[in-house]
């Protein structure tokens, strides 16, 4: 059996994608000159771009000109990307990404209101569900065997706690079990919920701490998809509805028309926002943001962020930059680094965490989609590996749908409501 | 952090080996490893336990192969099961006879479905079609602008209804407009929801009932996790899909919510999106989606630069060898040349599963090899038999004969001991052996 042609051909197939690459490289780092030289030229773009900054920054520009200058390879040039019509991983060639131009704010959503109330009591429904489901597989009173065991187990996995968490409290109750500790059902799940809790740790502190120093800066980070956007609007709603003044930039210059999509949950919250033209440099929106939540003292910055693959080095490494820009300015910001992450996802999210974790070093989770029948257990692994606790959860689209992590009502819907 | 699973059932199954036949007794440790990699890789809790089921029953009573290793042999019939679970290789949706061939797209929020209405419109277009894409995600803020947008830039029309249409009314309109206009197919894109949302739902529903698709597309994230079977389970229920597209595969997930869906709709998978760019769409190969489920890297890759670079015979005597732990730097030499032969060194590391991050600080580059060689040819016979005997003075000479530093013999020497477990490692993965032929991949 020969299979070398075959072989031959994928061969020669990578070796045409790894020169494709260095080309892009090489034209990132060409567009990051051609950046420069654009942004020396006097902040035109900060006059035209910049809807709420308005006047022109150019000193301030020419300094993040300066940091790009001095990084190469790492402005994510859309331009230059294109010309050289590389097929990597950088963003920015191929398709011409223009501003979508239109009013947003008329998309009409007349069944929002009904299907939130439907929602809700959907989601009432699955809680009473999966809970009696629980408590029909457990049984109250039902004696403690292996076949009680395998159920638990059951429950565990498909909470996606993932093999190594479910093997560590699977462990805790087979100790409990040997010590002859566990007599019926309702000891079982009281060992699970002290061990998972246990896992969890501290709740976490609050994002907007009283007295804390202005402007408090807050990056969200994640992969494609996830809720960062959504998650900024509610973030932006809840402060806001606190009085306090917010201020989101949208540093998400990349995926088409994310930056009218914040805009519109701007509007909704009442926060202002900071925007440019798609395809700036996302680290040159945050600075812009930054010297604007200054001059108007604004309490919050939120930063939304271009959705990433953690695994794409040079998209990490753009993101990165969002943080040495502000760390440069104060080297206390951000302030808090967030990964989002869906709830649906599975064992990856430990994969996305430690990405991000090593490359922005993160100060907590926010999990979304928590208003579906997935219940986001790769966080305990998170938790327990990177000691990053989650801070917050999505509990649907509107903009109060956002609440605090409490561990116990985490623990509580993993283990099916049961004792809640 | 996956180690790769055909190593580790190779040491499950070692003690297999004078058995001559798989059983249930001796075969749980390994089905215990298999389960662990499926759920590792994001296989729903029940589908892997049926799964596991029926490999169990298909591999006990075999005969434990005498060419082939234990572990090979098992993780065949694993490999193969997931293949045939998986079902055939990718098939394009299948277009109307009476045109236009309409394509309805659902799915959960954020799983990819406008980028992959324009990912099909550009390869329609490519196609030479005339592609109509509908944006009928009226939800999310700025949906439709994004899918104006995306349409622009692969020179496709979209179609947008009037503010405040519902989004079957967009549809039923889209249509006529395809109608009218001659556009083929018409691809339509709705928004996120999730399953146990009765309104929304009902609402795609109607969507459908519109359209009358020929082909519903069901996307997922390849990220998705145990939930993957309830939401793909509740879609196919209320919409009866036809197809399935696994998103964002550039990534690193396992992908094992491909199994649970298939298992809980018995869906082909029809494409894979593979990147943000418009023309990162690749059709689906279900062997290798298996083999990265089971986390074996790109060993069908690795096998056959193996198979093309080493000689049979060469590789026969270099296993046994390895097998007596008499390995010496004669045969690195040999192996070195061999490796060389199958391309850069860095690749070939980088596919071996589980090796990657191991070899961090081994970075060997070619010039480096070359001078490997020639330490290694500075020695004598004896010194290459045996290295023990390499002492300070003989170091100095063999620096001098290749015209090399004693730190880089030094170096090689201690190179020399990773390299023995590395290719341990390449042997328990099947390079070097006669078997090689015989493998799954
Ligand atoms: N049901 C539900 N949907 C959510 C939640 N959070 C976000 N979404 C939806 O998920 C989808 C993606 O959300 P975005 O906020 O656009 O996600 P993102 O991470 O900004 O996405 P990119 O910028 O494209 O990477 C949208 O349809 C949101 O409405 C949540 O908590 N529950
Ligand atoms: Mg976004």
């Amino acid at each position: 059996m020969k299979l070398g042609r075959k072989w031959r051909e994928r061969a020669a197939a990578r070796a045409a994608r790894k020169a494709a690459k260095e080309a892009e490289a090489a034209a990132a780092a060409a567009a990051s000159e051609a950046a420069e030289t654009a942004r020396a030229g006097g902040g035109k773009r900060g006059a035209t771009g910049s809807a709420v900054v308005g006047g022109s920054l150019a000193a301030e520009v020419a300094e993040v000109a300066k940091d790009a200058a001095a990084e190469p390879g790492e402005s994510p040039a859309p331009e230059a990307g294109a010309a050289a019509g590389g097929s990597g991983d950088s963003r920015g060639s191929g398709e011409s990404v223009e501003s979508g131009g239109h009013a947003t704010g008329g998309t009409a959503q007349p069944a929002r209101g009904r299907r939130r109330e439907r929602l809700k009591a959907g989601l009432a429904r699955t809680r009473e569900r999966v809970a009696g489901r629980l408590r029909r597989t457990l049984g109250a009173g039902r004696r403690v065997d292996d076949a009680l065991l395998d159920e638990v187990e059951e429950v565990l996995y498909e909470a996606d706690l993932g093999v190594e968490a479910c093997e560590q409290v699977l462990d805790a109750l087979r100790e409990q079990a040997r010590a002859q500790r566990l007599r019926a059902v309702e000891d079982v799940v009281a060992v699970l919920r002290e061990e998972l809790l246990r896992l969890l740790g501290e709740p976490p502190p609050p994002l907007l701490p009283a007295g804390a120093t202005r402007p408090r800066v807050i990056v969200l980070v994640g992969v494609n998809g996830a809720g960062k956007t959504t998650t900024i609007g509610k973030l932006a709603a809840r402060y806001g509805a606190e009085g306090k003044r917010v201020i989101v930039a949208a540093a998400d210059t990349f995926r088409a028309a994310a930056i009218d999509q914040l805009a519109v949950w701007a509007e909704r919250s009442g926060a202002e926002i900071v925007r440019q033209d798609p395809g700036t440099d996302p680290a040159a929106v945050v600075f812009d943001a930054l010297t604007a939540a200054r001059a108007r003292g604004a309490d919050l910055l939120l930063v939304d962020t271009a959705g990433r693959l953690h695994n794409k080095a040079n998209l990490m490494a753009e993101v990165q930059k969002i943080r040495r820009v502000l760390q440069r300015a104060d080297p206390t910001m951000p302030h808090e680094t967030l990964l989002v992450i869906d709830g649906v996802t599975g064992q990856n999210g430990l994969l996305q965490a430690r990405g991000f974790h090593a490359a922005m070093g993160l100060t907590g989770v926010v999990l979304t989609k928590l208003d579906g029948t997935a219940k986001g257990g790769v966080v305990v692994a998170v938790k327990t590996e990177l000691g990053v606790p989650v801070r917050l959860v999505g509990v649907g689209e509107a903009l109060d749908d956002l609440q605090d992590f409490v561990p116990r009502a985490f623990v509580d819907e993993i283990l099916g409501g049961l004792g809640a | 952090m996956f180690e790769n699973l055909t190593a580790r059932l190779d040491e499950t199954l070692r003690r297999l080996r004078g058995q001559g036949k798989l059983s249930e007794a001796n075969i749980a440790e390994a089905l215990r490893e298999v389960r662990r990699a499926l759920l590792e890789a994001d296989v729903n809790f029940k589908v892997a336990k049926e799964f596991i089921a029926e490999v169990r029953e298909e591999a006990i009573g075999l005969a434990v192969a005498k060419t082939v290793s234990p572990g090979q042999q098992f993780v065949k019939i694993v490999h193969d099961h997931l293949v045939q679970l998986l079902g055939t290789g990718s098939r394009d949706i299948a277009f109307a006879t009476k045109p236009p061939t309409r394509v309805l797209v659902v799915g959960l929020q954020g799983s990819g479905k406008t980028t992959l209405v324009a990912k099909l419109g550009l390869r329609y277009r490519q196609q030479g079609r005339r592609p109509l894409l509908v944006a009928c995600d009226i939800h999310r803020p700025a949906a439709i602008d994004q899918l104006e947008v995306l349409g622009k830039s692969v020179g496709v029309e979209v179609f947008r209804g009037e503010s405040g249409a519902a989004a079957e009314e967009i549809a039923r309109d889209a249509l006529d407009r395809a109608r009218g206009d001659g556009f083929d197919p018409v691809i339509v894109d709705t928004a996120g929801r999730l399953h146990i949302d009765a309104g929304m739902m009902q609402e795609v529903a109607e969507v459908k009932k519109a359209v009358k698709p020929h082909e519903v597309l069901f996307v997922a994230d390849a990220m998705t996790g145990q939930d993957a079977v309830q939401s793909a389970k509740a879609f196919d229920e209320a919409l009866g899909l036809d197809g399935v597209v696994l998103t964002k595969m550039d990534g690193d997930a396992r992908g094992g919510a491909a199994i649970s869906i298939r298992a809980v709709t018995g869906k082909p998978i029809k494409f894979i999106g593979v990147g943000e760019k418009l023309n990162a769409l690749e059709s689906f190969h279900p062997d290798r989606v298996a083999s990265r489920i089971l986390g074996m890297g790109d060993v069908v890759s690795l096998v056959e630069k193996a198979q093309d670079a080493v000689d049979e015979e060469e590789a026969l005597k270099l296993a046994e060898k390895l097998k007596k732990q008499a390995f010496t730097l004669d045969d690195f030499r040999t192996q070195l040349r061999y490796l060389r032969k199958m391309g850069p060194l860095e690749q070939i590391l980088g596919m071996i599963p589980g090796l990657g991050s191991k070899m961090k600080g081994l970075t060997v580059d070619e010039k480096a090899l070359v001078r490997i060689e020639a330490i290694i040819n500075s020695m004598t016979p004896l010194e290459r038999m045996s290295p023990k005997v390499i002492n300070g003075s003989r170091r100095k000479r063999i620096a001098r004969g290749s015209g090399t530093s004693v730190q880089e013999v030094n170096q090689l020497l201690r190179q020399f001991t990773e390299m023995k477990k590395m290719l341990k490692r390449l042997k328990s993965m099947g390079m070097g052996r006669r078997g090689l032929s015989g493998l799954p991949f």
